[in-house]
């Protein structure tokens, strides 16, 4: 009994020692945006003490989270559409944006020295294109010597932002894909298989000779794989770089967009590359606490401002600076009791 | 304990103290105990119930929307909120019966070295290293078979299997395809390392158990080793050896981590075993966490519950298997 009662005094003080933090934002979500979140999270909190308690559990549990209220923000890689957003009174807005590129295990072919185009590549993945040497890849790159070798598809087996952008770009390339397969964070694949997260799907490429797969640009190139260029909307070859991303996240219509629910895919304009996508923050638009909400979005804008340098680092592309006035507009509109 | 109790007691300056009184002390504390241990026993109960009760009620909508076809059909289409079971029970199965069919008879020849063949010497250094292979935690079983096991199966394995057995009439279609390294067979062989310890420790241990008069009798009357394993060891330890086997089959059939870096995550039936495939804790660990919408985490929850039931009835199969063989033994 007596040790009962040194048990129960431990527990008690162990439960007063350990209070809420009450200088601390809270969100939940995507694990995309999880490394910029984090780095910005550390430096502001050297600027100003207040930290961020970010919980990376995907998109699918951020959505829970702020539904329940339980955390201040949530963050997805799939926007939801303008009626959910209306349904639970959210107030939507991008937070940063990423690419996403071909990846491909052909002998003799070099980093950025195939190209492909949105309908060649639907087709490919529809199981319709089963050979390297098919005339419709032939005739994208002349002068290329590609083998007579079969097409093992390689995609992502767990849900992921990645795969919606990945599908979503299909979807707007291929009336076939979007009517057969569609997008979102995990489909039905028509062929394939599937590696766990990006270090299985580039370990799978690398694996399997002649095999194509997709893959975010900043795991291609801290790991020197073999990407593809891409034909864009306007007819143009474009390589992956920081320049072609920021054109398309430029390029996209967001102040014509209900909620900002744009998918910066197929995006218009000469230099843009047309596989990239945002990660989304939610927030509520009658906050539970509207200090906490208004910390949060000092947070934010904070990052827009001052947190470029550290996404490009990180191989992110930061939201063009139109898009961020829009989007401070839009919190001054909509969210209760903002002071911004 | 009683006398104990008061002579402590009676040393004390306090006094006389009556063993009624001490009796009762000691009865208040013994069904103190008593309590206290039933209590965490009957805490199993409740967090069982509990979680079936969630798994039922999270799988609700799922089998409402979808019905018996949930367990019998083998789409699994998330943008269209079409989910059928079937491929990830297959795989569940499948991959569980290659580990268990390469696990048990290694396990066992394992297990009866240590016991009876292996110079002492050796004995404690096998014995650790096989204790060593549970020790490891499954993430790392997983990258290990997707970066170095893998390859090796698709460089040097499978092309072989596929120009041997895929020729061989009736079990050709089992190995046909192209060798990607990782697939169902993958997932099995690195599920069979992962089992190995709990079959062959347990066998192990149980073979030791077998009283020596029992073997040096059967080696008196002039027989084989093979025959002594055979004929004495394995029948008198075999309760013990089949529940190390369902412990292991338990272990096979809920692995997850291991599994998803290696099945290739297909939600297909092949026939062949070198293609992908996937099983129901794979999949849960891979689309859970970006499931959005309540009719795909319903579906997610249903599958748990369905693996929740096989694992129900695996371990009521070998209840009932070890019932029987006590009843015919006693």
């Amino acid at each position: 009994m007596k040790h009962l009662r040194t048990f129960a005094a431990a527990g008690l003080l162990a439960a007063a020692i350990t209070p809420a933090s009450a200088a601390e934002i809270t969100g939940a979500g995507s694990t995309f945006v999880y490394p910029v979140l984090a780095k910005w999270a550390d430096a502001y909190k050297k600027e100003t003490g207040i930290g961020l308690n970010y919980q990376s559990i995907g998109s699918g549990g951020g959505i829970k989270q702020i539904t329940n209220k339980t955390v201040t923000f949530g963050a997805t890689d799939m926007p939801l559409v303008p009626a959910d957003v209306q349904k639970n009174n959210f107030v939507q807005f991008p937070v940063i944006n990423g690419a996403v590129v071909p990846l491909l295990n052909v002998p003799g072919i070099k980093p950025g020295e195939l190209t492909f185009d949105g309908p060649t590549l639907a087709k490919v993945f529809l199981g319709e294109i089963t050979k390297w040497n098919d005339p419709a890849i032939a005739k994208l790159n002349p002068g290329v010597k590609l083998p007579d070798m079969a097409i093992a598809i390689v995609h992502r087996s767990d849900g992921s932002g990645t795969t919606f952008i990945w599908t979503d770009y299909l979807s707007k390339v291929s009336a076939d894909w979007k009517s057969k397969v569609g997008e979102n964070t995990a489909v039905e694949w028509p062929v394939g298989i599937g590696g766990k997260g990006s270090e299985g799907v580039s370990a799978t490429v690398a694996q399997t000779v002649g095999s194509l797969g997709y893959v975010e640009y900043a795991y291609a190139m801290q790991n020197n794989l073999t990407y593809a260029k891409m034909i864009n909307q306007a007819g143009k070859v474009v390589a992956p770089a920081a320049a072609a991303f920021q054109a398309a996240a430029a390029g996209a219509d967001w102040a014509g967009a209900k909620d900002f629910h744009v998918i910066i895919t197929n995006a218009p304009g000469a230099t843009s590359w047309p596989i990239a996508g945002s990660t989304f923050i939610l927030m509520q638009a009658v906050p539970v606490s509207a200090a906490d909400s208004d910390a949060a979005l000092k947070f934010f804008d904070w990052g827009y401002k001052n947190g470029k340098q550290m996404a490009s680092d990180l191989l992110y592309v930061p939201m063009p600076d139109s898009v961020v006035t829009l989007i401070e507009r839009t919190w001054k509109e909509k969210i209760k009791g903002a002071s911004f | 304990m009683v006398d104990i109790a008061m002579q402590g007691r009676m040393a004390a300056p306090a006094g006389a103290v009556s063993s009624y009184a001490v009796m009762r002390r000691l009865r208040s504390r013994d069904a103190g105990f008593r309590y206290l241990t039933r209590g965490a026993a009957v805490l199993v109960l409740l967090l069982l119930g509990g979680i079936l009760l969630s798994l039922v009620q999270g799988a609700l909508p799922a089998f409402r929307a979808f019905g018996f076809n949930f367990l019998v059909t083998s789409s699994w289409n998330p943008v269209t909120e079409v989910f059928g079971a079937l491929p990830a029970v297959y795989g569940t199965l499948i991959t569980s019966f290659i580990a268990m069919l390469i696990a048990i008879p290694i396990g066992l020849m394992i297990a009866f070295f240590l016991t009876e063949l292996c110079p002492a010497w050796l004995r404690s250094p096998i014995g650790i290293a096989v204790e060593l292979l549970a020790g490891i935690p499954s993430i790392i079983y997983g990258i290990w078979g997707l970066f170095i096991f893998a390859p090796f199966l698709q460089a040097h394995i499978e092309p072989y299997l596929i120009s041997t057995l895929g020729n061989v009439p009736l079990i050709a279609p089992l190995f046909s395809g192209a060798p990607y390294g990782i697939g169902l067979l993958t997932a099995g062989l690195i599920l069979a390392i992962m089992v190995l310890p709990f079959v062959s420790s347990i066998s192990r241990d149980v073979f030791e158990a077998v009283p020596p008069v029992l073997k040096e009798a059967a080696y008196g009357i002039g027989c084989t080793k093979w025959e002594v394993v055979r004929n004495v060891v394995l029948p008198y330890s075999r309760v013990g050896v089949l529940g190390g086997v369902m412990l292991a089959l338990g272990r096979a059939l809920g692995e997850t981590m291991a599994i998803t870096f290696v099945i290739g995550n297909a939600h297909r039936i092949s026939a062949s075993l070198l293609a992908p495939g996937t099983t129901i804790s794979a999949t849960i660990a891979n689309e859970f966490t970006e499931a959005v919408g309540d009719l795909y985490t319903s579906a997610l929850i249903a599958l748990g519950l369905i693996l929740f039931v096989i694992t129900f009835i695996v371990l009521a199969i070998a209840r009932y298997m070890l019932l029987r063989i006590e009843r015919r033994i006693g």
